[in-house]
Formats: structure tokens, C-alpha cells, sequence
């Protein structure tokens, strides 16, 4: 809907000039970022050599349920009776009675496996991501139960909020196609 | 199963204990020893593997990119060529649907304005994803081309804003123009603060993203696809200071329209640029103006500008005069915001984390404050020296205070940042000085945000639509301003 006379005025020929000027600054601004970046997607997750197990991830989530659960990586695991992820560190009995429990939620199963060993599972549909039990673990055992920002709950929040709660900045972003940073490195994907 | 668990643990927890005891001695130590091997078993028991699921697929982050692309192309239509108004309603609450309610809200382009700066500034080596690089730079390149049509019926929160906008009031010119240098500034503090590592404010304290993350949308939609008989659903961030945030926003928005878009918006700032230079934008009237004043009314952000009378050659000089003093004043803005923010640069470090609990500790050791926080205790715990501690803080710090001495003094991330503001308030004043003629209500070059209320109401348009042919008779009775 131009004009009926078609003649160039100066405010035109600034406007597209400048027009110009802001396709070359695009363009090369889409030449530094197709430099800089990379098809994959980066997400976030818990670094565990940094993570001391503190309990902010269960309540720092924009999540009801913090997309942060504890994961056990059985190749590490002791196998104890006395698990101090499962009881609490000093149980008054080696029984399941609520006392002697460390999981806020019991959502740690102990099944038995050979004389004197006990596998424990975490049932993930209970489980608060609270550390409790991976600070126990950490604390007295192998360490094998410990916190991970798991993929299928995360909404991958471009800034983390309890990235940002973190006090030990355990939080970083990974690769999507390794979005776990397991304590054994032969067990990582 | 109780009997046998005491059986057992008569007979095999008392050595464990007493290992306890002995690692209780022991100073907590690293992750991934083996304080008890792991057994061999000989029951043929076999280790159950840890599951790892994985995040949405890669293809779905292109799915997003593309109905972004799409969302753009329609939005664009329906304000350039369309013009109806329920057009690019219909499409904003598709897109408020899709990018709010269902990808709750990130990654968005305004958010990505960090994930840009970090990618071509930092030096952690920040590598950005391409799906948010297209985030950032599709509705940019859409703006150039055909003006905001991103914030009119893309964008979930400028979308949220427009829907809220019931009754919206004609904030004065001087303080809409004072104001909307604030997005600017915004600009500059969120890029900083993204490339020193210290914090993402926009993501921070984006006001409506708690909306769309109350109606779990896409969980429910995720939980049908994994046929979970169990939702969790995604809930309200419990921040009170973001509750009232997001509250007081809404409750603005309903007097001054879309508060967030006009004054605090950083990609409004951007956009508002390409939109200056744009092909092609939202004309008010289809065909000729017959100056009646109703586009004025509708458009809630004061962006239609009016008439202004031809300039004698007394207002000419005076223009000019006016100019060239901005013009030399421009400079002076630019050192000067350099100099004060570099002053602020030491307060602006302490956004990073690492600056913050390296204050902490020092005051600490120094027996200022009495008591620890859990990122002291938790630094204490690693056994690391608190002059390692100060070292860090004093090299990222110096991001913010001096990362080049070009004439031996230091200039920093905290310069820059001052610079940017002077220049971009002395550029505000160049741009006011200059006095463009208008003979028509035309709508402002940058902050028109192609809602599509102007055309609407033009009686010219109505007239078009309905093929009626409006004649000069006509149009002095219907106007008799």
C-alpha cells in the first residue's frame, strides 16, 4: 500500500538501509551461534561428587514432586543388613518397624537375597528425592544410593530452581544424550 | 520375615557395627569407595540395572521449533493480510495453549536471550542447543519482516497480558517514554548477569510462568501417553516474593496493558528494533485516514502516534539545535554510565553464587556473624581452603570490574553495562529530538504490537469489509472533528 508516486524519499532509503544493516547483523549472529551450538538438547543434572545430599531438591522443585529421585546403583551397593541408606544410624532392632526406617515415605523396598545380603530397590513412585538415605549411604556405606534429576519428570526449567537453591552448585547442564552422571563411570551410558 | 531378619543380624551385624563405629571416627570422606565389597553371590542372583529414562525425544524440541515457525507465519497473516482481530485471538490462544499451558513455558525467546549471551560471551564454554538459538532468532527474523506479530499471538505471556487487558488506561507520554527505556536496561543487566555465570533474572523473576505451570497441562497429556494411571501433576512454585510477582502483574494488567511487554520486557526491546525496520507492518486503515480519532481509543499500549502539524522553519532550527546538542551530550552519557557502573560492579558480583559464600566464609572466619548457612557448612565439609574460596570469587568478580586494562584502568562486565544504559537513554533523547511529520494516525514503528484493536475499530476498514464505498461527504458527517 504504497504511495501512488513511487519516488524514493530519504526516510525510505534510511529505513532500508537500516533494514539491511539489521539482515547482516542477523545473519552473522546466525553464523556465532551456529558456531557455538550443537544439535543436542542440554539438561540438567546433579554432579554427585558435589552433591552433599542436603534435602533442598525435594522442596526447590516447581515440581510437586521434585523431579529429583534417589537411584541405586547396585553395582556399588554392599548388599548390607545393617544398611544405614534403610535403617536409621542407630536402630533400636534390625526389623521394618517405622522407628528403625530412614525413608520418610518407606520407599525403599528390602528384599533378601543370600545369607547375609539384602538388596534394597527404590520405588521411585514414593520416593521425595530428600536424600536422607543417600546421605546415610554416603556417610557409613558405598555410597551407591545417591540423587538424580530424572528425565522423564523434569520440565528442563531453562534456569533450575533448585539449581539455583543449591549450595554446593551440583547442578549442571549435560548433554541429552547422556543425561546421567553416575557415580560408576563402566555403568554410564 | 522378622524372625529371620533378627536370626541374621545376630549373627552378622555386630561386625558391621563395629565397622560403623570405626567410620564414624573417620572424617566423611569421597563418593565411590568401597567400605564393604561388593559380594559374590552364589545363588545366581543377578543385579538389577539402574532404568535411566530419557527426557522428551530430539525430535520433539524440533516439533516445538516448528510450531513456532508456523505459529509466526499465521500470526503474521492475520495481522498483515487478514486483519481480523478474532483471527489473532484464535491464534494466541492456541499458542498461549501450546507454549504456555503445555511446554509450561520453557524454553522461551525472551529466556533465550541468556542462552544466546552465554553461548557467544561466556568462556565456560556454554554450548546452546540449536532448538534455542531457532527460538531466539525466528521471531527476530519474523519481526524484521512483517513487525511484532510474535507478541500479538505468539508469545504465552505477552498473550496472557492482552487477555487480562479489560480495562486499560492511557499511561502519560513522558512516563511511557521514561519507561520503556526500563526493558533496555533489563537487556543489558540479564546479559551480564547470564555471561559472568552469576543468575538467568529473566527466568528468575518471570512473572507468569507460575500460571502455566499450575494447570498441569502437559503432564496430564504426558500421563495419557504413558498411560500412567497415576499423574503427578506439576504444581505453583511455592516463592511467596514470586506469588506476589505474578499477582500484582495480573492486577496492573488490567488497567495498563501488558506491563510486563511494554516496561520490563527484554525480547520486546529487540523485536521493537526489528520492528522499526520492518518490510512490511500493521497499517491502521485499509485505505485513505479520515482522521476520526477511534484507533486512538482502542489501542491499549499508546502506540498509535497522532498528526503533528507542519514545522515552521523557527521549530526547524530549534529541532536542529536540540539534535545537535543530544548528539554531543551522547558521549558524555556513555563514559558517564560507565564510570557509575563500574562503581556498582563489586555489588553486581554478588548475584554469583561463588561470591556470595566467599563473603560469607570471610565473615565468618573474621567473627563477624555468629552462625553458618548450609553453602558454608557444605564448603567447610569439602575441606577446601578458604583462600581458594577468595581466589575464585576474585576472578569472577573481576568479570564484573576489570576484564581488559586498556589504559590501565580496568573495565569490566559492570562497565559495559553502565555504557549500555547511557547510550541507550542518549539514543532515547536523539530519537526524541527528531521531529518526523506525520499526516495520518499511524502506528508507532516500534512499540505497535500488532494486536489488531486499531483496524478493528477503523471505520474505513468496516466499510471495506462490508463493500460499502465511503465518500468525503460522507465522511465529514461521520466526523465532524
Amino acid at each position: 500500500m504504497s504511495k501512488p508516486d513511487k519516488k524514493l524519499t530519504r526516510r525510505d532509503l534510511l529505513r532500508s538501509g537500516a533494514r539491511g544493516a539489521c539482515v547482516v547483523g542477523l545473519g552473522g549472529m546466525i553464523g556465532v551461534l551456529a558456531d557455538h551450538s550443537d544439535g543436542q538438547q542440554m539438561v540438567w543434572q546433579i554432579d554427585p561428587a558435589k552433591c552433599n545430599n542436603c534435602g533442598k531438591c525435594a522442596t526447590n522443585c516447581v515440581l510437586e514432586i521434585s523431579a529429583v529421585k534417589c537411584i541405586h546403583q547396585y553395582a556399588m551397593c554392599g548388599y548390607c543388613d545393617l544398611c544405614t541408606g534403610y535403617f536409621t544410624a542407630q536402630p533400636s532392632g534390625l526389623n521394618t518397624a517405622a522407628e528403625n526406617l530412614l525413608c520418610p515415605t518407606g520407599a525403599i523396598k528390602r528384599t533378601f537375597v543370600e545369607d547375609p545380603y539384602y538388596q534394597y530397590t527404590i520405588d521411585e513412585e514414593l520416593c521425595i528425592g530428600c536424600g536422607l538415605c543417600c546421605k546415610g549411604c554416603n556417610a557409613f556405606g558405598n555410597g551407591s544410593l545417591f540423587l538424580q534429576v530424572r528425565h522423564d519428570r523434569c520440565l528442563n526449567c531453562n534456569e533450575c530452581s533448585i539449581a539455583a537453591a543449591c549450595p554446593t552448585q551440583a547442578f549442571k547442564r549435560v548433554p541429552a544424550n547422556k543425561p546421567y552422571l553416575m557415580k560408576l563411570a563402566e555403568d554410564a551410558e | 520375615m522378622s524372625r529371620r531378619l533378627s536370626a541374621i543380624s545376630a549373627r552378622t551385624a555386630l561386625p558391621i557395627l563395629a565397622i560403623l563405629l570405626t567410620m564414624l571416627v573417620v572424617t566423611e570422606s569421597a563418593w565411590s569407595q568401597s567400605r564393604f565389597p561388593p559380594p559374590e553371590f552364589e545363588s545366581g542372583y543377578t543385579q538389577p540395572t539402574t532404568t535411566r529414562p530419557h527426557g522428551r525425544a530430539g525430535w520433539a524440541d524440533y516439533t516445538d521449533l516448528a510450531v513456532l515457525a508456523g505459529a509466526l507465519v499465521l500470526a503474521s497473516a492475520a495481522t498483515l493480510w487478514l486483519r481480523r482481530r478474532w483471527v489473532i485471538v484464535l491464534i494466541s490462544v492456541a499458542s498461549l495453549g501450546y507454549f504456555g499451558f503445555y511446554k509450561q513455558g520453557c524454553i522461551c525467546p525472551i529466556g533465550a536471550i541468556q542462552n544466546v549471551a552465554m553461548a557467544v560471551f561466556s568462556t565456560d564454554g556454554y554450548v546452546i542447543p540449536l532448538t534455542v538459538a531457532g527460538f531466539f532468532l525466528l521471531p527476530l527474523i519474523a519481526a524484521l519482516f512483517f513487525g511484532r506479530s510474535f507478541c500479538a499471538a505468539v508469545c504465552p505471556l505477552g498473550i496472557t497480558q492482552d487477555l487480562l487487558a479489560l480495562k486499560p488506561l492511557r499511561v502519560p507520554t513522558w512516563l511511557d517514554r521514561a519507561l520503556s527505556l526500563l526493558p533496555w536496561v533489563y537487556l543489558g543487566a540479564a546479559v551480564l548477569f547470564a555471561v559472568t555465570g552469576s543468575a538467568m533474572i529473566i527466568c528468575r523473576y518471570d512473572p507468569f510462568v507460575a500460571i502455566f505451570r499450575l494447570v498441569p497441562l502437559g503432564k496430564i497429556f504426558e500421563g495419557f501417553a504413558r498411560n500412567d494411571p497415576e499423574l503427578n501433576p506439576a504444581a505453583l512454585s511455592g516463592r511467596l516474593d514470586l506469588l506476589i510477582l505474578t499477582a500484582s502483574f495480573l492486577l496492573v494488567g488490567v488497567f495498563i496493558a501488558r506491563p510486563y511487554c511494554r516496561y520490563f520486557c527484554p525480547y520486546g526491546a529487540l523485536l521493537g528494533l526489528m520492528s522499526r525496520f520492518a518490510l512490511k507492518r500493521v497499517r491502521i486503515t485499509p485505505t485513505e485516514c479520515i482522521q476520526c480519532k477511534l484507533c486512538e481509543n482502542s489501542c491499549p499500549v499508546n502506540a498509535i502516534r497522532t498528526p503533528t502539524p507542519q514545522a515552521g522553519p523557527k521549530e526547524r532550527l530549534a529541532g536542529k539545535g536540540s539534535l545537535a546538542v543530544m548528539l554531543a551530550i551522547l558521549p558524555v552519557l556513555i563514559v558517564g554510565g560507565g564510570v557509575l557502573g563500574g562503581m556498582l560492579g563489586t555489588t553486581m558480583a554478588r548475584m554469583h553464587a561463588t561470591v556470595q559464600l566467599a563473603d560469607r566464609v570471610r565473615l565468618e572466619n573474621s567473627g563477624a556473624v555468629k552462625g553458618t548457612t548450609d553453602a558454608s557448612e557444605a564448603f567447610r565439609a569439602t575441606g577446601e581452603s578458604a583462600e581458594s574460596l577468595y581466589a575464585q570469587a576474585a576472578q569472577i568478580e573481576s568479570r564484573f570490574t576489570s576484564l581488559t586494562k586498556p589504559f590501565g584502568v580496568g573495565i569490566g562486565g559492570a562497565h559495559l553495562f553502565g555504557a549500555f544504559v547511557g547510550l541507550v537513554v542518549g539514543l532515547k533523547l536523539v530519537g526524541l529530538s527528531i521531529r518526523r511529520r506525520r499526516n495520518d494516525y499511524e502506528p508507532d514503528d516500534a512499540s505497535c504490537i500488532s494486536c489488531g484493536r486499531c483496524f478493528a475499530t477503523c471505520p474505513m476498514e468496516q466499510a471495506r469489509r462490508n463493500g460499502t464505498k465511503v465518500t468525503l461527504n460522507q465522511k465529514s458527517e461521520s466526523c465532524p472533528t
